[in-house]
């Protein structure tokens, strides 16, 4: 018998029921919850007379609506309020885990997750909400689900599922100084295509992803989706014990052993075989940008805007005059002479402390650019907001003249205050540059935190690494 | 949820590679609390040339003339003829209440994000995958026959063009039969209460600290 994959042993652990047509009936450990994929869910269980299976397997936390300044004000859109008013409702009603908007532990999903040790290694983890790719980091079975399936895992802990095929990713090598996790995955979406993952549960691995800090492989896991994996995952080591270590709602004790041992078989047999394998040279990978509409439009820093000309799929070339229309951009421009009007750094991509650093470090003792009307730094967690402020890092983003704010989605998707006005040009470490993603007609570069913190005191695209000395 | 078994209808051609769930439904309308209601906003920035919000009266937006949803008979469709990685993007299955609420009952593509295929099943609308070079002649036929009315079978797995070719499509016997009788996905899962139940207390041995509610 040939060995399993991590994906394998994930499936099989959660399997209640497998039938003959290969769909089986998948018990879900943990189910995140926000406001915007959950009020038409929680409805359907109220009108059909059902209760949570299991209510203590739920966190529920408003991200997407919240706003990032004056929060003691409260939501000024009257629908965005009503919308985290639904949710705050249909928590209480079913004694549900619940972070309100002035917790310290509020924050995005995907961020507070792993940070309260609500998502563990070993898990399988839901949401209503595409990037819970995100928790496969931990070594766990993490996939986005709508919001007929929210309700389904509400009322029986289950999904039904067709086992996905396994791909995969393998990064060797060293990865160049400045070159960082949002790097890593934004090249490998640009070699498989948005398309490429889909049907596929995408297991992240090689030396280059091992060296990682469990935030970095967040930061990939995330971006499964934006390769058309619904799960992305990397197998377990001790970093990924020592960082379930010790959190809210990790085990302790005796039973963290017990689990510890039972997390480091969560690794794929050496002899185990993949549908597909991709394989990268972490050493060829530059700092990415995107230039397009579609994350899979994306080239490294040196590069420059390709030709629509050149591309022999006239599907492909058609796509790409639209995007380089939509984004302002003409074929052949360089990387580096594209001058973003405003800087978002933040998002469950990119808004850990890791994130954070990166970005500070870049800023320190220089000031946002002219041109740059708006650089925002939007951290992941009330959490991750105080431990950046302990360190300082706030001072740092004031004293270059960016914004500091309180944690959400914010600019990622633009459902609160903060958006693009149209034709305006912005460094996003976000995950998304979809028309019209940050505000109608917006323009987005998917970016680092420190590529996008160079852009904002350089006023253009430019390597981090040059700005050194 | 509604089932499908056999529909006819125009089908609008809708001539992009990865159509977003962005595109789809924009996230202003994502504030919605309900199912119902987001039609009118279907592809809302390519639908109309004045920006929208969730309480606007899109009868008075300027619509664009040069989208397809905009053009007779095409704004009649009820079939969506689109091209690869259909629905990427975000879970949102607003995107899929948004095109049965346009009045869409079945998209045919040469493939589909997983979560908006998922999530079309649970609503009765049905995605069609076609090979690539079947969705071409669809593309090819519709461009020369606009309000050509086409057939598409969930019982014989079939997607007909009047006098032209005749198209089979696989899909898993599980989802189809669901579909094809409009089963509620709840109360059928609910059937296996007993085993659920089983494998929780087997899990309360083999993994308590997943099981014990912190």
């Amino acid at each position: 018998m040939t060995g399993q994959t991590l994906y394998d042993k994930l499936w099989q652990a959660h399997a209640v029921r497998e039938q003959d047509d290969g769909n089986a009936l998948l018990y879900i450990d943990r189910h995140l919850v926000h406001e915007v994929t959950s009020p038409q869910a929680f409805e359907g269980l109220r009108l059909a007379g059902r209760k949570p299976w299991r209510a203590d397997s739920v966190l529920a936390v408003p991200d997407h609506n919240v706003p990032t300044e004056n929060r003691s004000a409260g939501i000024a859109d009257p629908v965005s309020r009503v919308q985290v008013e639904t949710l705050e409702s249909n928590v209480a009603s079913y004694g549900l885990r619940f972070f309100p908007m002035q917790d310290l532990r509020q924050g995005i999903v995907h961020v507070i997750g792993p940070e309260q040790g609500a998502t563990l290694p070993g898990m399988t983890v839901v949401c209503g909400d595409s990037h819970t790719s995100t928790h496969g980091a931990l070594g766990a079975l993490a996939f986005g689900i709508g919001t007929s399936e929210v309700e389904h895992v509400l009322a029986t802990q289950c999904l039904w599922q067709g086992k996905s095929r396994s791909m995969l990713v393998r990064v060797e090598g060293d990865l160049r100084p400045g070159v960082t996790a949002k790097d890593v995955v934004l090249a490998i979406i640009g070699r498989i295509g948005t398309a490429g993952g889909n049907g596929y549960a995408i297991e992240f691995g090689g030396s280059a992803i091992r060296s990682l800090s469990i935030e970095g492989r967040m930061t990939v896991c995330n971006m499964a989706i934006e390769a058309g994996a619904r799960a992305g995952m990397v197998a377990v080591d001790e970093k990924t014990i020592e960082y379930v270590r010790g959190r809210p709602q990790s085990p302790s004790g005796e039973m963290f052993e017990r689990a510890a041992a039972a997390w480091r078989d969560l690794v794929s047999d050496p002899d185990a075989r993949f549908d597909r394998v991709v394989e990268l040279d972490a050493a060829e990978i530059e700092p990415q940008v995107s230039w397009g509409t579609s994350p899979e439009m994306v080239v490294g820093i040196t590069g420059q805007v390709p030709d629509p000309e050149k591309e022999a799929d006239p599907v492909r070339a058609d796509g790409m005059r639209s995007a380089l229309k939509y984004m302002g951009l003409t074929a052949g421009m360089a990387i580096r002479d594209i001058r973003p009007d405003k800087v978002f750094i933040g998002s469950c991509t990119n808004s850990r402390i890791e994130d954070l650093r990166a970005a500070a470090a870049v800023v320190r003792g220089r000031r946002k650019a002219e041109n740059i009307q708006l650089a925002m730094v939007v951290p992941g967690s009330g959490l991750v907001k105080q431990q950046a402020e302990a360190e300082g890092l706030d001072r740092v983003f004031l004293d270059a003249g960016f914004e500091w704010r309180e944690p959400g989605c914010s600019m990622c998707l633009a459902m609160n205050a903060d958006r693009l006005e149209p034709g305006e040009r912005c460094a996003s470490t976000s995950n998304r540059n979809f028309e019209g993603r940050q505000g109608q007609g917006g323009r987005t570069h998917l970016v680092s935190p420190a590529l996008a913190a160079a852009a904002a005191v350089a006023g253009h695209f430019i390597d981090p690494a040059e700005l050194e000395g | 949820m509604q089932a499908f078994t056999v529909h006819e209808g125009i089908a609008a051609p809708l001539d992009r590679a990865n159509v977003d769930t962005d595109a789809i439904i924009p996230k202003q309308y994502l504030k919605s609390v309900k199912r119902t209601g987001f039609g009118p906003n279907a592809f809302d920035d390519w639908r109309y040339l004045d920006p929208g919000e969730p309480d606007a009266d899109n009868s008075r937006r300027r619509k664009n003339p040069d989208f397809v949803l905009n053009q007779s008979p095409f704004d009649r469709a009820t079939i969506l003829l689109a091209r690869k990685n259909f629905g990427c993007g975000s879970s949102r299955e607003h995107a899929v209440w948004a095109l049965d609420d346009f009045g869409f009952r079945a998209v045919i593509a040469p493939s589909f994000a997983d979560i908006f295929f998922n999530n079309s099943f649970k609503n009765g609308l049905l995605p069609v995958v076609l090979k690539e070079e079947e969705v071409d002649e669809l593309f090819r036929r519709v461009g020369q026959e606009p309000g050509l009315r086409i057939e598409v079978d969930l019982q014989a797995k079939e997607v007909r063009v009047p006098g032209g070719p005749v198209f089979h499509f696989d899909l898993d016997e599980y989802r189809r039969h669901r579909l094809l009788e409009g089963l509620d996905d709840i109360a059928l899962t609910l059937q296996h209460a007993q085993e659920i139940r089983a494998y929780e207390a087997r899990r309360r041995e083999e993994a308590p600290w997943l099981m014990e509610g912190r």
